[in-house]
């Protein structure tokens, strides 16, 4: 049962000229939340912007005693909603509703999770990252950006462990290109009686070329959709994506229902 | 009453709010059949409004009857339908659908639908389509008919007098305006359909102003809509005219928004020394504008 919390911003931390993370006291959210869940955010009480917007929980926060006391959203600035949220100071209050959609399904090991990122699509790997690891799991994360500096909380993921393959549009960091060219390498070179769960998270074409190739490999894939969205909750019909449902035919599906993730074979990808 | 198109089909809410509270819920519109709407993106962002075009996406009445109706009943929800149709046909079959079902307190007709070429608007833009629309579903139903109004039109209240006039139990007003958003970099529209429906705080004081124009011509009751974002947008429109009011676009912003609404309410009359909501319908005082020292 989603709730809704009118959150104090604890603090905001600007990763770059764009990005930023922003930490909300949304303790019953935290604690109610898996990986691949995502809260609807609304900075401000105004109209302008009226609706609120759509973001994975980052992180979780947690107090010296281990409880959730709050959480993260990794936001890029592109609009209204998310200039807010980037200038927003500590004491701030911001309207959050969740946990919202469907998780991530975990895998077991000895299967391997191999999650696949791009841009701000970052956002939901980071609590899937530490539940792989506390279930021990082999994790490798493909992360692509535009350069180097639009890379971040490299640092976060070693910790976990998690192997990390990175890639850069302009070659600053990692290889040259496009994420999804080391994933298809590594996906054939591994012998196909060796288990791989694909999660994806990104830019539209990226999540199509990332679900194109794990369905090529015979991998099966997860991946989660970002869909303008107006209510989180099912009642606007905004956030639908074509899907082939159990009759087999097309359907728009609400992603933000049967989603954000979504079997990646299911989605009629164009 | 949570406006059609704004609460899915009512089931989607229940984790959220108690829906037997709520005055009623409005379904999405319903046609015959299912229909699987316009591609994405749907929505835009407006000033103080957002812009829809879904293309009525709905499953069709008879699994509306089989599959939420059930769970509507179970959970005590007054429960009004949004009939929508191409043909006045198809209006009467799925309005005869809906009155042979248990748990369906009343049916609104949708001749205001602005985002689908075939139907709905047609009848709306036209007062002999609106009467024959409304007569039609009246010679099947004994249910409580409610046409709902589009303000893309030059006088609302023609419409609401042909609605009465042909034997409508109320009418409900206003569906959203007509209108577009342009990407000026790329010169693409930012919705599929191209144009779409205006709703929220933007569009509210042209609604307000419909709902009086309405209150003048009929005596039926009217259901007020159109940005309802507080406790004063729902007396204002009250106090313009309408008996009850629906909201939609704010419950996307506040899905909790009813009890604040409710309790707003009881504020005012407290503070009015008014005792039922229903003693300030219509009460606008007109004869001389009110003139507030600055
Ligand atoms: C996303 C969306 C979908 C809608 N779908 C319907 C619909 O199916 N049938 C209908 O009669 N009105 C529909 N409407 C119109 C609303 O019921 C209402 O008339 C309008 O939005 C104005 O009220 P508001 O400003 O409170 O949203 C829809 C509105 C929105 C925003």
């Amino acid at each position: 049962m989603p709730v809704d919390v009118d959150a104090e911003v604890i603090a905001n931390r600007a990763l770059s000229s764009d990005y930023n993370v922003l930490a909300l006291a949304a303790p019953q959210i935290a604690a109610a939340a898996a990986p691949g869940q995502f809260v609807m955010v609304k900075p401000g009480a105004g109209f302008d912007p009226l609706l609120r917007r759509p973001f994975s929980v980052f992180e979780v926060l947690r107090d010296p005693r281990g409880a959730p006391a709050g959480l993260t959203i990794l936001s890029k600035r592109i609009g209204p909603s998310t200039g807010l949220l980037y200038d927003a100071r500590p004491g701030d209050r911001v309207a959050c509703l969740g946990p919202l959609g469907r998780p991530f399904t975990p895998v077991d090991a000895p299967a391997e999770a191999w999650m696949v990122a791009g841009g701000v699509g970052l956002a939901p790997f980071a609590t899937l990252a530490e539940s792989l690891r506390a279930r021990g799991v082999k994790t490798t994360l493909f992360y692509g950006a535009r350069r180097s500096a639009e890379l971040f909380y490299l640092d976060f993921f070693r910790a976990l462990d998690v192997e990390l393959v990175l890639t850069t549009e302009d070659g600053t960091a990692g290889e040259r290109g496009r994420v999804v060219a080391p994933l298809d390498r590594q996906l054939a070179a591994r012998p196909a009686s060796s288990g791989v769960m694909v999660y994806a998270c990104g830019p539209e074409g990226m999540l199509a070329a990332a679900a194109r190739t794990a369905m090529k490999h015979s991998r099966p894939c997860q991946v989660s959709v970002e869909r303008i969205m107006g209510c989180g909750l099912g009642g606007c019909y905004s956030c639908v994506i074509p899907m082939r449902g159990d009759d087999g035919k097309f359907h728009h599906v609400r992603s933000c229902l049967a989603g954000p993730v979504l079997a990646a074979d299911q989605v009629l990808w164009d | 009453m949570a406006a059609s198109g704004c609460f899915g089909y009512g089931v989607e809410y229940a984790d959220v709010v108690d829906l037997s509270s709520l005055g009623a819920v409005v379904t999405k519109g319903l046609f015959l059949n299912a229909r699987e709407g316009h591609p994405a993106p749907r929505i835009v962002e407006t000033p103080a409004g957002m812009l829809n075009a879904i293309g009525l996406q709905g499953i069709g009445a008879r699994r509306f009857v089989d599959e939420k109706l059930p769970e509507l009943r179970a959970r005590r929800a007054t429960v009004i339908v949004n009939v929508c149709g191409t043909t006045i046909d198809e209006y009467v079959e799925v309005s005869r659908i809906l009155s042979d079902a248990e748990g369906v307190a009343a049916i609104e007709l949708n001749i205001s639908c602005p985002n689908i070429k075939e139907g709905g608007i047609q009848f709306g833009c036209s007062l002999p389509g609106t009467a024959a629309v409304v007569s039609a579903v009246r010679k099947v139903t004994r249910l409580p008919i409610m046409p709902k109004l589009t303000p893309n039109v030059t006088d609302v209240a023609s419409f609401a007098r042909a609605a009465e006039d042909a034997g409508a139990d109320a009418v409900s007003l206003v569906n959203t305006f007509l209108a577009m958003v342009i990407d000026v970099e790329s010169r693409r529209p930012k919705i599929s359909n191209v144009v779409g429906g205006l709703s929220g705080p933007a569009i509210r004081p042209i609604a307000v102003r419909m709902v009086h124009e309405c209150r003048q011509a009929v005596k039926i009751p009217i259901v007020g809509m159109g940005g309802i974002a507080n406790a004063r947008d729902v007396l204002e429109f009250m106090i313009a005219g309408a008996n009850a009011v629906q909201v939609g676009t704010a419950n996307f912003v506040d899905p909790f928004i009813w009890s604040k609404l409710l309790d707003g309410i009881g504020d005012y009359l407290e503070r009015h020394q008014i005792a039922r909501v229903a003693d300030l319908v219509g009460t606008v005082e007109t004869r001389q504008a009110a003139h507030e020292p600055m």
